[in-house]
């Protein structure tokens, strides 16, 4: 009863903040995504926030979330964070564009919006409404659907600033961008990003996306991101996520691919309070691709949920899944994969695979790989795995003279490596590859920068064991 | 029995045959060499009716009749035989299962009663010691774990068992040790009657040294250019796939 | 098998038409339409029951009353009216029964015509029968047999009326009746069914098999089976099912629990091959069955090996409880849908005990225009330590109009337990095809050989006789399935 109490009284709050403010948030926007968010918040009214009855929300249960106040900021704040190149954060030979949202709002120094010599825009969502309804409006909130959970509506209703990133056909972004999500404020946060990337015909972008807490306030981050990959584009895109304890994230990205497009997109969550990251892959052409990854690290009382939507629209497409997780102390973790492969998406390969270790008793797994196929000229396959470190790998290593402690932390490191060794940046790879290190043997404190450590670059930790030993 | 006129073949919009023209007659061997991607296989593919290849022009004439509209099963039945270059495994389903239906569809074409049991499996002892196929192969399901030359000799007893008119051999001595290809060859030639013909596609003319063919045919880009004796095998040997491309007029 | 038996099955089948649709006239008595409390009186007083199970019933009903039609399941059902439906019919009998002789010779020629056979003369050898015909059980043979080694295997009417305490013991003890929709409508109306005891340490030295067979017009089929095989026993169990077939659609909703105490192993096989309606998706039973042992006692042993060619709707997820450290859990399974069939049908395997086991293999086949889902659940407990499970669902699809989803639940809270679970969906082999066809064998037999070859691994599971059945219901069930 007590659920149905907090969330309910959070649901009337952000109903009547939204009936308050309503001139202020839609203070950009075109006709058409007035009405939208009119629509989006009819939605939200009628469904509020989900809850453990739905399917998909079976295993995750917000009740702690709503137990708390937030505050949603509907303007900037003033004041500028005192060490904002702080937050440029660079990997040693791994140049960025870096755009930063700064709790939940675009922070520069200067313009909003810039464009690169090549073409490629990029910078705030809202100034690019300003700057380029038309483009905007072309792909803004097709890909999203609000009747997946209030939460979507009620990002569509709310959302008022977050990441714009336009690649003009046949431009090739070598320089990866880096789209940086800070949150450092005193009080609790409710933070509604919306984020939209538009990907020309045959271009290429590569993104990281960042989240990151700055401080051990509570929050609430409710994003969602809309990647328009026309034909024969391909993007790179990595997400890592290393929040505080306090943090809840729902993240939902919404992939469209258009004919002969390539996606690969690899989330890397190594610390977060409650983290969910749904990911939508619609493939709409023949001949796409997708491949969708993710490593998690979880303890404490972390929880984190990873929801894999592949919809094989269209025939000829490839589907490639492959989550791995490390669940320890009393930390939960759930994966939720659904590849549909439609009637006459013939010719369909998809794979799907979620494998755990789960270290404590009091850990909790839950898995549930999907395959829901209408078509017959497929090739599809999943699998899941929940089980413990191998221990005849493991006496394999002692035997070698590596103690015990070192031995489980090398097969651990080895187990989420599969994933980490799909990161196609060499340095980007490295430095992941050293965060996921730090964050086994229990080093990897919240950052007081951001995630890719820039601040220790001259001491980086190396892993104790040899390897070259076994 | 056999006469390919002029027979052009394409796979996917590709052309492979281009105007093949072949003639087989009952108790002859002929043997069709050529390299890797010419079309051999095709050739085979095609006769036996397998789907997936588009008849361009042509025709396929078997024991006076054009079967090119036929399915697989009744071009079978009418006693053609491949035996495959990569023999399928059929999990779960038993040689002799396989076998008994087999034999006994073949004969209900002819308008004969099924084989009874004790007669089918006398039958299936006899031609296992022909071919020198271990019997607890035939207790395993089709090709399931089988050895490459388990695989191969498999076909042979097959074939055994069916008594084709056309038997049509594709690559059967790929990746046979010779004591295998001697198995092989050795089955093959003790089934050879004087109302039966052969087909052997080979690209080395190793397996011709114990099936000896009385004619030898050289395909390249998807035509015969060269039919002669058994002695051409053996200038193909020496002078090797090059001198055919010299000699080809394209 | 011996090879000969398998062909002729295969030679035999020429027909793709469902075999047992006849129906058998004969008088029945029977309960007036719908369902409130009197009926449920009506049931219960009809039958003699003593108090505590006209109780419980009552307790059912009120239950089911405040439940919903379950909808999670890949199901597309119409709605069903629970108060059109005959909760009674059974076969007018004159007197009570001494001899086979007694029996309505209708009934007997029912039977016959379906291939059992109920007199012991021309019984299959070693295979015990109870026959159920809608409501009730008609006749159990080799009852005589079986007391001499003090099992008791008679109708569940019986076991209530002579074994009062075995039944009001263990009877809602694996299922309880708020289970789900079901289970309490079950629980409520429940009819007939087979009951089994089997003592300490006595191995059943035949198949124990019940033959249920739903005849008459707008009855539902709610039977309940109990098995309890106490300490160090044995016992194989078969089921069969058939129904004529109509164009209204038939409700069949069973219970059956089995419970097995230390060191005990039961088998329970099914064959089920409810009318599936017809190829245009008229009529045929909605299946809606719960089934679930408990491995009571350390080291006991629960496996369920089932063949589901019919109905027209499928819902049922036979699973163990794996209480008794040691104890082992097994489901096999073959899930054919044809025409318009639909399939919704997985395991549960929840590990309580300590060095539990658990393995689930499930090949579901879908043709036409069918939707054929495996839904299962694999649970390890905090307590459950160096438990396993291994889980294979693997789904072939025939045509490009049918559907198959795979739905594995998978929750671990147990750091010292491994669970695996694999699954692949890919169509029929086009190069298996061939080859058959290469040998002289047309499609739709090449189809029926590689489909039991994909099937083997449930099919050899099964006790012989049932085999032989089932290998002919693959084939009969999608013949038609090739254009």
């Amino acid at each position: 009863m007590e659920t149905k109490y907090n969330d309910i009284i959070f649901k009337e709050k952000v109903v009547s903040l939204f009936e308050q403010n309503r001139a202020q948030i839609g203070a950009n926007d075109t006709t058409r995504m007035s009405k939208e968010r009119d629509v989006a918040f009819k939605q939200f009214k009628k469904v509020g926030f989900p809850n453990k009855k739905m399917e998909a929300w079976r295993n995750t249960n917000l009740k702690d979330v709503f137990a708390y106040n937030y505050n949603i900021q509907f303007s900037p704040a003033d004041e500028k964070p005192e060490l904002i190149e702080a937050f440029q954060c660079n990997i040693h030979n791994f140049d960025t564009q870096t755009i930063t949202l700064y709790n939940g709002w675009y922070l520069s120094e200067d313009k909003h919006l810039i464009t690169l010599p090549n073409g490629t825009i990029i910078g705030s969502l809202a100034q690019a409404i300003k700057e380029y309804p038309e483009l905007v409006q072309k792909h803004y909130n097709k890909y999203t659907n609000i009747e997946e959970n209030g939460l979507i509506a009620l990002n569509t209703a709310f959302s008022q600033d977050g990441i714009f990133i336009y690649v003009p056909d046949n431009v090739k972004t070598y320089k990866t961008i880096q789209m940086v999500n800070i949150l450092d404020k005193e009080d609790n946060l409710f933070i509604q990003n919306r984020n939209l990337i538009i990907v020309g015909k045959n271009a290429k972008l590569t993104i990281l996306h960042c989240d990151d807490s700055y401080n051990y306030s509570r929050s609430f981050t409710n994003t969602v991101t809309e990647v328009f990959i026309d034909e024969g584009a391909e993007v790179d895109h990595y997400k890592l996520q290393n929040l505080n304890d306090n943090s809840t994230l729902i993240n939902t990205t919404y992939f469209h691919q258009e004919l002969q497009s390539k996606l690969t997109t690899n989330s890397i969550t190594l610390n977060g309070g409650l983290i969910r990251n749904k990911i939508n892959v619609v493939l709409n052409g023949e001949g796409g691709e997708a491949n969708v990854f993710g490593v998690y690290l979880v303890d404490k009382e972390q929880h984190i949920d990873s929801q894999v939507f592949v919809d094989h629209a269209k025939a000829n497409c490839n589907s490639d899944e492959l989550f791995k997780g490390i669940i320890d102390d009393n930390a939960t973790a759930v994966f939720n994969g659904h590849i549909l492969v439609r009637k006459d998406s013939q010719h369909t390969n998809a794979s799907q695979t979620n494998r755990n270790v789960q270290l404590t008793d009091k850990a909790t797994v839950y898995t549930k790989p999907f395959l829901e196929i209408y078509a017959d000229d497929v090739k599809c396959n999943h699998g899941a795995t929940i089980g413990q470190l191998d221990e005849e790998a493991l006496f394999y290593i002692k035997s070698r003279g590596i103690g015990d402690y070192d031995a489980r932390l090398l097969l651990l490191y080895a187990f989420a490596a599969e994933v980490i060794n799909k990161i196609s940046i060499a340095t980007l790879r490295e430095s992941i590859d050293d965060l996921v290190k730090k964050r086994l043997r229990g080093e990897l404190a919240i950052c007081d920068q951001c995630v890719l450590q820039c601040k220790d670059q001259e001491n980086t930790y190396e892993f104790k064991i040899d390897i070259s030993k076994i | 029995m056999l006469k390919i006129k002029n027979l052009h073949v394409s796979i996917n919009g590709k052309q492979i045959l281009r105007g093949l023209n072949l003639e087989v007659n009952r108790g002859e061997v002929h043997a069709i060499m050529g390299p890797n991607g010419t079309g051999k296989s095709t050739l085979a593919n095609v006769i036996a009716g397998k789907p997936g290849y588009h008849i361009d022009k042509g025709e396929i004439i078997f024991k006076g009749k054009n079967i090119l509209e036929l399915p697989p099963e009744v071009r079978a039945q009418e006693g053609i035989f491949l035996g495959f270059q990569y023999p399928v495994e059929i999990p779960g389903v038993s040689m002799t299962n396989f076998m008994r239906t087999a034999v006994n569809e073949h004969r209900k074409y002819k308008g004969l009663d099924p084989m009874p049991a004790g007669e089918f499996l006398k039958l299936m002892k006899e031609k296992q010691q022909l071919v020198e196929i271990h019997a607890k192969l035939t207790n395993r399901s089709v090709n399931e774990g089988f050895s490459g030359g388990e695989k191969k000799k498999n076909e042979i007893f097959q074939m055994a068992m069916l008594e084709p008119e056309l038997a049509i051999l594709d690559e059967t001595d790929s990746g046979l040790d010779i004591d295998a290809l001697k198995i092989v060859a050795n089955g093959v030639n003790k089934l050879k009657t004087k109302d039966n013909a052969t087909i052997v596609i080979t690209h080395y003319q190793r397996l011709l040294d114990y099936i000896v063919p009385d004619f030898v045919h050289i395909l390249f880009d998807g035509k015969i250019v060269k039919s002669g004796g058994k002695e051409l095998a053996l200038i193909l040997e020496e002078k090797g796939y090059e001198w055919i491309k010299d000699e080809s007029p394209n | 098998m011996k090879e000969e038996e398998q062909n002729n099955i295969l030679n035999e089948v020429t027909q793709g038409d469902y075999k047992f649709g006849f129906v058998t006239d004969i008088d029945m008595d029977m309960a007036p339409k719908g369902l409130n409390e009197d009926i449920i009186r009506y049931i219960s007083k009809k039958k003699n029951e003593p108090d505590f199970m006209l109780e419980y019933r009552l307790r059912a009903y009120r239950k089911w009353l405040t439940m919903q039609e379950p909808d999670w399941a890949h199901l597309k059902i119409p709605p069903i009216d629970y108060q059109d439906i005959i909760y009674y019919a059974a076969p007018k009998k004159k007197k009570e029964l001494s001899s086979l002789d007694e029996v309505d010779p209708e009934l007997l020629d029912t039977f016959n015509k379906l291939g059992i056979s109920l007199e012991e003369q021309k019984l299959l050898s070693g295979v015990a029968v109870d026959a159920v015909f809608d409501s009730v059980s008609v006749k159990t043979t080799f009852s005589e047999t079986l007391e001499k080694h003090g099992i008791i295997f008679c109708s569940f009417s019986e076991a209530v009326q002579n074994h009062p305490d075995l039944v009001k013991k263990y009877v809602g003890s694996v299922v309880p009746y708020g289970d789900n929709y079901f289970a309490a409508l079950n629980s409520a109306v429940f009819s007939d069914g087979s009951f089994c005891y089997i003592p300490k340490g006595v191995r059943c030295p035949v198949e124990l098999s019940t033959y249920f067979r739903i005849n008459t017009a707008g009855t539902g089929q709610f039977e309940r089976t109990l098995i309890i095989a106490d300490e160090g026993s044995y016992v194989s169990y078969l089921e069969g099912c058939t129904a004529p077939q109509r164009d209204e659609n038939q409700l069949h909703a069973a219970v059956v629990e089995i419970v097995a105490l230390k060191d005990a192993e039961v088998k329970y096989s099914t064959v089920q091959n409810w009318y599936p309606g017809d190829k245009n998706g008229k009529g045929g039973i909605f299946n809606f069955v719960t089934k679930r042992g408990m491995c009571k006692g350390s080291h006991s042993k629960i496996s369920w090996t089932q063949v589901e060619t019919g109905s027209a709707v499928t819902w049922k997820y036979p699973g163990c409880i794996l209480l008794g450290d040691n104890s082992i859990g097994e489901f096999y399974s073959v899930a054919v849908t044809n025409n318009h069939q639909q399939a919704d049908t997985g395991s549960k395997m929840i590990h309580i005990g300590k060095n539990t086991k658990s393995t689930i293999i499930s090949k579901g086949i879908s043709a036409g225009f069918s939707n054929n889902s495996y839904r299962g659940l694999v649970k390890i407990s905090k307590r459950a330590e160096n438990s396993r499970n291994y889980s294979q669902c693997d789904s072939l699809l025939l045509g490009d109009k049918c559907g198959a989803h795979t739905f594995p639940y998978i929750n671990t809270a147990n750091s010292s337990s491994i669970v695996e679970h694999e699954a692949t969906t890919s169509k029929i082999s086009e190069d298996q095809l061939f080859y058959c066809q290469q040998r002289g064998i047309d499609t739709e037999n090449a189809i029926g050989l590689i489909v039991n070859g994909y099937a083997k691994e449930v099919l050899k599971q099964l006790p012989m006789e049932f085999a032989v059945e089932a290998q002919k219901l693959l084939s009969i069930s999608l013949e038609g399935s090739v254009g």
